[in-house]
């Protein structure tokens, strides 16, 4: 079935020698390059932040353990958070949409090259920016070096009364640079996309991938730019005698809640967006069925992208906010799970009298619906201010989180990993160690975060090094930590899979799941120039048209 | 298709994954259950002691009913297409029929979910107000707190008491109630105050002053801790919460405002608190120590734990505590006072005196 739509002459150049490489690499424009750099550098943060996890993991496997002292687990929390959001994540996904984004609209780079390439270097040197601040930021005699204010890094403990030394301007510095890059690459992502689709891709005929990672870039806009703006401000409060966050001199913490949260909740779903998108594509192909209900999935996601900016005070249930205002923030976050829900449901229907093939890419995205389906449920639990006053701030937010995170973004990314490895490398994976990566990982992944929920709900809050014996929490801590093992064993699994493909895998050719999009019409590689000539589409579904003559989808849409 | 058939891959993924899913659903509810005896945990949010904890556990209630039904009617759907739409072995290769949408079903499960959220939004909407709105009566108890990095302080204003760490507070009679209510500030950073049986944590933040209320049914001591990361030391900037009743209550409270114990046979040992740095931070009722950075200490051995309930209140523990801080709280902002052992004896029978 499978069809070559445009057979090109094979361009692999003579080996050269390494610095030629390397030189060539580091001057790139080319959005498929740039897009593996991504992915490659958010692969390393990924394991750096999964190795500051697994300290805090055994630390806390048995009450008053010490194998860190409470001044290094408190690094590798603010560490861990930091890492995984900021340069682990976020680049990942930057990194598939750089590299797809012009291949599945018919395009032949970014509109803006350049600023591809600066945007990546600024995102990569802030990453190196924050753990340059181990070596780089010892303040005075115990002041630490990495920071220590954790992720969302709330005033006053950063101010310099209470965070002496440097390690809080290598956080603040290091967000500050990498949220430039990530703005350069939404607003060349939203050109891209606005004004760079082939012939007869009109928005309505779009990939969803393209339109939800649309929606995405400009929520990155709205939301980097007031923690941004937080940085700079704390910075003056820091070095310049500015007094906004700083509570002895009459400033606000609580202001710096709103500005971080402003950004923070809009930034889950910035990072959510994008693996609604990825399961948008695999979904379909893997189920044999065209998406269900295109129009409402575009709207839903626009919908989700405006009401994400109206919830962000309900990280803040427990700060004291009047009974309405809490009433307000319950509403509007209950409202999102309307628009998301919608998307669950129109993934079910897709596959609904589809003929499901369980690849490894369809296994993780179900492993994906399953995992996001609680996270959600659990989120709405969360949405309820007063049930949150309860749970706000335990280890029940988060297992919640980590549930988005992990079990939601995680599993959808690790879809496209082995959704898009064909294309990217030319060479197709190992279904069996991918199959041994996806059950190794459900394991470890239920292990870990289903039993994190409960010493949450029996009162344990997070960000403690060690816990007191006699409240119950010390079974399920256990059983917690011995699931990282298996979720770090995975791991290991998929990188082996990635590196042992990459040289020893079989050819992929070009289209090898059959799907529908135009990525699959070029060769895997894509040359660098995309296609060899521009295409022109007639509906949501290229391939499918070309492969169908007779009963194509433009007859329907 | 390869090695083992999907049909039981798929099987044993949704045995797996149900089973967690029903674990955690199963354990919530056992702990709800079997909430007030034996406790399962002495800080269980489903054991509530204290009606605003109590409004939140009924909430609760409703909210896991709603979720738990939506998480099987979803997960039903979804483990049925994953079995009943597999590709079987016998496939022919044609492509399934090719559905594009439709609007009554988009419809449907739009607008059922609304109303399920207007629901929860109303139930929720109701137990803010009656938690967040409820009028202080004029015999409810007033206790500020102040949180401190890593300790508590607690001030009764109407009785002319300071104390630190150990809340004391009367039993509430449910037909004649005698609240607490709590002013939440801090002298630092922040701070969340968080008895999980007594009510849902409220910040504790520079600047902007917060207030909680509880009003315990049972006499008893129930456990929390500071729920919002302040430093070094948050894991153990414990909470402890007496709860007496009325008759004892007063009895503390008298025995609270007393100036502190004076006992001639610790006068060495209160000579050298009085001279070395001790005063700098601590108060003694009645003697020149009067600093305000660490816990008032006039009373200290009526207290049962030492260190923001880091360790029992125990002759060695004080000794450890005055010579090694850190052995016992490491990072916490007390220092290590350098005496050697005479003084430390002397220092350690003078507090003993504190009564």
């Amino acid at each position: 079935m499978s069809t070559d739509a445009i057979a090109l002459p094979s361009a692999e150049p003579a080996a050269r020698p390494f610095v030629d490489a390397l030189h060539e690499w580091v001057t790139t424009v080319d959005h498929k390059r740039l897009g593996i750099m991504y992915i490659v550098y958010a692969l390393i943060f990924l394991v750096i932040g999964g190795i500051e996890a697994m300290v805090m993991r055994i630390q806390l496997i048995r009450p008053h353990n010490d194998f860190v002292s409470p001044q290094v687990f408190n690094r590798m929390f603010t560490l861990h958070g930091t890492t995984m959001i900021f340069f682990a994540v976020m680049p990942v996904l930057f990194g598939f949409a750089n590299y797809l984004l012009p291949l599945m609209i018919g395009a032949r780079d970014m509109a803006f090259p350049r600023l591809n390439a600066f945007s990546f270097w600024l995102t990569a040197f802030g990453g190196l920016l924050l753990y340059f601040s181990l070596v780089g930021a010892n303040g005075l005699y115990g002041a630490g070096n990495a920071p220590d204010v954790g992720w969302f890094a709330y005033a006053p403990l950063t101010s310099r009364t209470f965070s002496v030394g440097h390690s809080t301007d290598f956080w603040t510095l290091s967000l500050l640079v990498s949220g430039f890059g990530s703005i350069g690459t939404a607003i060349n992502i939203l050109t891209t996309i606005l004004c760079m689709r082939c012939p007869g891709m009109t928005l309505g005929r779009m990939p969803l991938l393209a339109w939800l990672n649309l929606v995405m870039s400009g929520m990155v806009i709205l939301a980097i730019s007031p923690l941004t703006a937080a940085q700079i401000m704390l910075v003056l409060d820091r070095y310049l005698g500015g007094h906004f966050f700083d509570t002895q001199a009459g400033g606000s913490a609580v202001i710096w809640m709103h500005f971080f949260w402003i950004f923070g909740h809009p930034e889950v779903y910035v990072l959510v967006i994008p693996a609604f998108a990825f399961i948008s594509e695999i979904v379909p192909v893997f189920s044999r069925k065209a998406i269900f209900g295109y129009p409402i999935m575009v709207a839903a996601t626009v919908a989700i992208g405006f009401i994400s900016m109206s919830v962000w005070a309900h990280h803040m249930f427990t700060v004291g906010m009047g009974a309405n205002a809490n009433a307000f923030f319950v509403f509007s976050t209950l409202a999102i799970a309307v628009p998301t829900g919608i998307k669950i449901f129109n993934w079910l229907a897709t596959m609904w009298g589809g003929k499901i093939l369980f690849k490894t890419p369809m296994l993780f995205a179900i492993g994906f619906l399953f995992q996001f389906l609680i996270a959600g449920l659990t989120g709405i639990m969360l949405s309820a201010a007063p049930f949150d006053w309860q749970l706000g701030n335990s280890y029940f937010v988060v297992a919640h989180f980590h549930y988005v995170i992990v079990g939601g973004i995680v599993f959808a990314l690790f879809g496209a990993f082995y959704y898009w490895f064909p294309k990217m490398s030319g060479k197709m994976y190992s279904e069996t160690l991918g199959k041994l990566h996806f059950w190794l990982f459900v394991i470890g992944f239920h292990l870990t975060f289903d039993f994190m929920h409960i010493p949450g709900l029996l009162g344990m809050p997070r960000r403690i090094y060690t816990y007191e014996p006699g409240r119950g929490w010390d079974t399920w801590n256990l059983i917690v930590t011995i699931g990282v093992f298996f979720q770090a064993l995975a791991i290991a699994i998929f990188v082996t899979n990635l590196l042992w493909s990459y040289f020893k895998g079989k050819d992929a050719g070009s289209d090898p799941w059959d799907a529908w999009t135009l990525e699959w019409s070029t060769s895997s590689p894509p040359p660098a120039y995309n296609f060899a000539s521009i295409p022109v589409v007639r509906s949501r579904r290229p391939l499918w048209d070309l492969k169908h003559p007779n009963d194509p989808d433009w007859k329907y849409e | 298709m390869k090695g083992s058939s999907p049909q039981r891959v798929f099987q044993t993924f949704l045995i797996v994954a149900c089973s967690g899913a029903c674990f955690t659903l199963c354990s919530a509810v056992a702990a709800a259950a079997t909430g007030s005896t034996p406790p399962l945990s002495p800080t269980n949010i489903f054991a509530p002691a204290s009606t605003p904890a109590r409004s939140i556990f009924s909430l609760s209630l409703f909210v896991l009913a709603v979720t738990a039904s939506i998480f099987l009617v979803v997960f039903v759907l979804l483990a049925y297409s994953v079995v009943k739409f597999r590709r079987r072995a016998s496939d022919d290769g044609r492509e399934p029929p090719q559905v594009y949408g439709s609007n009554q079903v988009e419809l449907a499960w739009t607008v059922i979910p609304v109303l399920i959220v207007v629901a929860l939004f109303m139930a929720t909407a109701r137990v803010i107000a009656d938690v967040q709105k409820a009028a202080q009566p004029d015999n409810a108890i007033e206790v500020v707190a102040i949180g401190h990095q890593f300790w508590w302080e607690y001030r009764y204003p109407a009785f002319g008491v300071v104390t630190a760490n150990e809340l004391h507070v009367p039993v509430s009679n449910p037909e004649h109630p005698t609240p607490t209510f709590i002013k939440l500030l801090s002298a630092d950073t922040d701070h969340s105050f968080w008895v999980p049986r007594l009510a849902g944590k409220t910040d504790l933040i520079p600047n902007h002053p917060n207030s909680t209320w509880i009003d315990p049914h049972e006499p008893g001591i129930y456990l929390g801790q500071c729920a919002q990361y302040c430093g070094t030391q948050h894991a153990k900037m414990l909470l402890r919460v007496y709860v007496q009743s009325r008759e004892e209550f007063d009895q503390w409270i008298q025995q609270q405002r007393q100036p502190a114990a004076v006992d001639d046979a610790a006068s060495e040992g209160r000579r050298i608190f009085e001279t070395t740095a001790c005063i700098d931070c601590h108060t003694v009722a009645g003697t020149v120590a009067s600093g305000r950075f660490g816990p008032d200490l006039t009373h200290l051995m009526s207290r049962d734990t030492i260190a923001a309930g880091a360790a029992p209140n125990t002759a060695e523990n004080l000794q450890l505590w005055i010579r090694n801080p850190d052995a016992i709280k490491p990072g916490s902002l007390m220092p290590a006072m350098e005496l050697n052992d005479q003084q430390l004896d002397a220092l350690t029978a003078y507090l003993e005196t504190l009564r």
